[in-house]
């Protein structure tokens, strides 16, 4: 029998279609959507008087452009309120299931897809945005799409993609103490580079990641496209499955048991072929940060940023480019330099796993004066569930500013935004330039760092602040 | 028909030797706040291209009559990061039809051939040698020809052939898009769906 990676199951089970010499006609399960890369696709349907032919199988909630402070009034901004009223609008059109500002599931579509039970192993889900990978922890081929592919999908449920290649990336051992999932996925981005996943689609795997939770896996799944790939998966197995159980789409009575029944079916078969494998010791992690303008720059916080001679594909004037940007010096120490602001949140990060780390961290402690401290639940439910725990009573106390859930300033499309020149130290994503606002440098790390950093104003390892427990992300 | 069939592309370049030019480079996310598909190429490179103030920041090469072109010629791994297809909208909008790098990423190039604009991927060498020649004589051109998928600096001759797929081939040629055949197939696509 032919051998086949995880991937290839999946992909294979949604294939409508083979263009000869072309891509194939790739079925998909779950289209989420939000109100920036719709608007469009929804212009251009009904321009071609077309309609959305399967509704229930999409899921829309407005994320990247809402105000994380006084959701409960009208959007003062007129663009980003005509986006939201647009994506309203077609949703009650087309009969699409809506999680609005202010409602129970309200978050993130990357926070609320898997909290909802809507994600599930084995299945494809796509987005108009590049986090979809987020969703590959539940052993699902999940990837961003453009605004024409969302067209196509509304349209046809269908996307036409060529099959990717395949990589897998295996992480073997224990983490050390304070190392956490951002710190695995940072680490393997900076040995892998921006561009090295390119054209691949990854597979994560070894005892390192198994032994990670769905938050984590979620995390490391989410910036598989910094590496270029437009996603990465993980096996489903006993975690996910605990995970799934009861939440609000997941299977239930026998449609369960059938479920998880196949669901242990999605695995690699040994031996199976993969055109490019990388292997990692979990030993060698240790905490992470970004010193330049990709996520591929980063280095182990103790460590001295890069001199040209030991960068990662990348020529020099680019690589000056981008530490001028920084305002960095080649060779010189991480550790110790000033930071203005620390953003908790995003797609990467905003999970209730994430603020509990941040919340045990500083508990009992106050943040440095030189910091503006933002933190800001993924959903709805991780809002209710930080304030059910006590959490905010924790992260108010040390100065923290709880906001509403949202993408925030992980991009900075609503008031979030970081000021020109400021450094922030963020659990997000993307340390573009002017990714965080105009002129804001942006350097990414874990979530246990961005405490630490809260806590002393400057670049910190977390392992050196003296802590009661590590939450175990 | 969705965009401009494209043939053959003889045109002067617009040079832009950054490495891992990010989405967020080309059209910063606080731009994304349209619900139509208009004037994007207003704010192509927006913060590369105009200071705080909203003026020309000199020494950027949009802001340099010297270079003019439909080519946009630019350094490895273009267009990395987000899916925002606005990235690819600005590009054409502003006038470009063609993006030469030796490296794109992947969903770029996608949203590329989507919307019409052909993303050739050329050597490393080549790339530097095009960069040399528009260096030392702005008025180089470059002629892109999709049926015989070569790419020629008409200066020197040198020439390369690049590879895209039959199937997109055909529709950058004739100017359709996916839409028209995903729609012949959707009695196959529900029939598919009941099955699931």
């Amino acid at each position: 029998m032919e051998k086949k990676t995880l991937f290839d199951k999946i992909w294979d089970a949604h294939v409508v279609k083979s263009v000869e010499k072309g891509p194939d006609v790739l079925f998909i399960d779950k289209h989420f959507i939000h109100e920036v890369t719709s608007p469009v696709a929804f212009l251009n349907l009904e321009k071609r008087g077309n309609s959305v032919l399967f509704p229930e199988r999409t899921i829309a909630t407005p994320d990247h452009n809402v105000p994380t402070e006084g959701q409960e009034q009208t959007i003062k901004d007129k663009l980003s309120r005509m986006q939201v009223e647009r994506l309203r609008e077609n949703c009650r059109k087309y009969g699409i299931e809506l999680h609005d500002l202010g409602s129970e599931h309200h978050g993130i579509v990357h926070v609320i897809g898997p909290e909802l039970g809507v994600t599930q192993p084995g299945m494809t889900i796509v987005c108009g945005d590049s986090h979809t990978s987020t969703h590959g922890a539940f052993g699902a081929i999940a990837f961003g799409i453009g605004t024409s592919e969302v067209e196509m999908v509304f349209a046809s449920q269908c996307i036409m993609q060529a099959k990717p290649k395949k990589m897998r990336i295996t992480i073997d051992g224990e983490l050390g103490e304070g190392v956490t999932s951002k710190d695995i996925i940072l680490y393997v981005i900076s040995k892998i580079s921006a561009s090295g996943g390119t054209g691949y689609f990854l597979e994560y795997a070894g005892s390192a990641i198994t032994s990670l939770s769905m938050e984590a896996r979620m995390t490391i799944c989410n910036m598989s496209i910094e590496m270029g790939a437009r996603g990465g998966l993980i096996a489903p197995d006993e975690t996910t499955f605990a995970y799934l159980k009861g939440k609000k789409y997941s299977p239930s009575g026998k449609a369960w048991d059938d479920a998880v029944a196949y669901w242990k079916s999605l695995k690699t078969d040994e031996g199976a072929d993969f055109e490019v494998e990388h292997h990692f010791d979990a030993a060698d992690i240790e905490p992470m940060i970004t010193y330049g303008t990709n996520p591929g720059m980063g280095i182990k916080i103790k460590e001295n940023i890069p001199t040209g001679a030991d960068l990662l594909g990348s020529n020099k004037k680019s690589y000056q480019q981008a530490l001028d940007y920084m305002g960095f010096q080649a060779g010189e120490p991480i550790k110790g330099k000033k930071v203005d602001y620390v953003f908790v949140g995003s797609c990467t990060n905003g999970r209730i796993e994430d603020i509990r780390a941040v919340a045990n961290f500083v508990k009992g402690k106050q943040k440095a004066e030189n910091i503006t401290a933002w933190i800001v639940p993924g959903s709805k439910e991780v809002e209710k569930l930080a304030h059910e725990e006590g959490l905010v009573d924790i992260l108010k106390a040390a100065g923290f500013e709880l906001r509403q859930p949202g993408c925030s300033a992980c991009l900075a499309m609503n008031d979030d935004k970081i000021p020109a020149g400021k450094y922030a130290v963020s659990t997000s994503n993307r340390n573009f330039e002017g990714r965080q606002g105009p002129g804001a440098r942006t350097l990414l790390a874990s979530p246990l760092t961005v405490a630490a950093v809260a806590i002393t104003g400057v670049i910190t390892d977390p392992r050196e602040l003296a802590v009661a427990d590590y939450a175990g992300v | 028909m969705a965009y401009d069939k494209f043939n053959v592309l003889s045109s002067t370049v617009v040079p832009l030797p950054t490495e891992n030019v990010d989405t967020d480079q080309i059209i910063p996310a606080r731009f994304l706040k349209a619900t139509e598909r208009e004037g994007f190429g207003d704010n192509l490179f927006r913060d590369w291209r105009y200071d705080s103030e909203g003026q020309p920041k000199k020494g950027f090469v949009l802001n340099d009559p010297t270079y003019q072109g439909k080519i946009l010629v630019a350094g490895k791994n273009f267009g990395s990061g987000s899916s925002r297809e606005h990235a690819a909208w600005a590009i054409y909008d502003y006038g470009f039809r063609c993006v030469v790098s030796s490296f794109f990423a992947d969903i770029f190039k996608n949203n590329a051939l989507n919307v019409g604009i052909l993303p050739v991927t050329v050597s490393p060498e080549f790339l530097d040698e095009i960069f040399e020649a528009v260096e030392k004589d702005p008025n180089t051109n470059l002629e892109v020809d999709l049926k015989r998928q070569t790419i020629t600096l008409l200066a020197t001759g040198k020439s390369e052939s690049f590879d895209i797929n039959p199937y997109k081939k055909a529709n950058m040629q004739n100017g359709f898009d996916d839409i028209d055949y995903l729609l012949n197939l959707k009695e196959e696509i529900v029939d598919f769906e009941k099955s699931r």
